[in-house]
């Protein structure tokens, strides 16, 4: 199957739909005036805790808060 | 009889696969009919489990002749910003260009770029910025838009828009990797339009 429409340059540079949409909305969010700029920051935080497993145990879990810097 | 249950339920998979567009629908059911009936048949005591179609608002049907108003549904991962909303007429950023859509609009899907949308009811027009997203517009004049980040024109700051498309010049013209190039590429198209959109 040709392709049919003109390949996005961020396709044809490896990156997915996804990233790039999300490249867009944090650069759009950090574009806000001040009180909507910092609920919008706190919106996209994530807060969770990750464990390694090895030999089919889990490690001691970590706890990472992550904010939607790349 | 688990074994005839799972050959029953498999009956209304097989009827899904075989009809064309979802765009193109008639007037959606709410309850699968015949499921209901050769459930009764087999467990006729027991009630039917309800199936994912009966918790879903059916899909209106596409009328006979145009209607007068769009029905939008704006959506945001984090809210609702219209939601069955009349209106005359939106204007999308697609990435094929500005796409206005009027009530009667041929079934579309369309991918947006950041830009502007213009919801226009009557003589209001309200306008929001979209980072990126999808518009679906269905053949009964519903038009579902969904954006990862929107915002009204006046929540965004024109000196850190200006301040962005400096950076992202910088960057591009200091990119060495693909990567770095369209991440570049990407900041300076983002930040053009906010531009374009504040002064527009």
């Amino acid at each position: 199957m040709a392709s049919n429409a003109a390949v996005p340059f961020w396709r044809t540079a490896g990156m997915t739909y996804i990233t790039y949409s999300n490249i867009c909305a944090n650069l759009v969010r950090n574009c806000l005036k001040e009180p909507y700029k910092t609920e919008a920051l706190s919106r996209e935080k994530v807060h969770f805790s990750i464990s390694k497993w090895t030999n089919g145990k889990p490690e001691k879990p970590t706890i990472r808060s992550d904010s939607s810097e790349e | 009889m688990l074994r005839r249950a799972s050959g029953l339920l498999a009956r209304p998979i097989l009827a899904a696969r075989a009809r064309p567009f979802s765009t193109d629908l008639p007037a959606a059911q709410t309850a699968d009919a015949t499921f209901v009936e050769a459930w009764k048949k087999v467990i006729p005591n027991m009630d039917p489990p309800k199936t994912p179609l009966s918790f879903m608002q059916p899909r209106p049907p596409t009328p006979s002749s145009i209607p007068s108003k769009l029905t939008v549904n704006f959506v945001l991962p984090y809210a609702s910003e219209l939601a069955t909303k009349e209106v005359d007429m939106v204007i999308v950023p697609a990435t094929t260009g500005q796409m206005g859509i009027l009530p009667g609009h041929v079934a579309t899907i369309a991918e947006l770029k950041p830009g502007v949308l213009s919801v226009h009811e009557g003589s209001d027009v309200t306008k929001y910025f979209i980072s990126s997203g999808f518009v679906f517009i269905h053949a009964n004049s519903f038009a579902d838009i969904i954006a990862v980040e929107a915002m009204p024109l006046d929540q965004i700051d024109a000196s850190l828009v200006q301040k962005g498309l400096a950076d992202f010049t910088q960057k591009l013209s200091s990119a060495t990797t693909d990567l770095e190039k369209a991440e570049g590429q990407i900041g300076i198209d983002v930040h053009s339009a906010l531009n374009s959109a504040l002064t527009g």
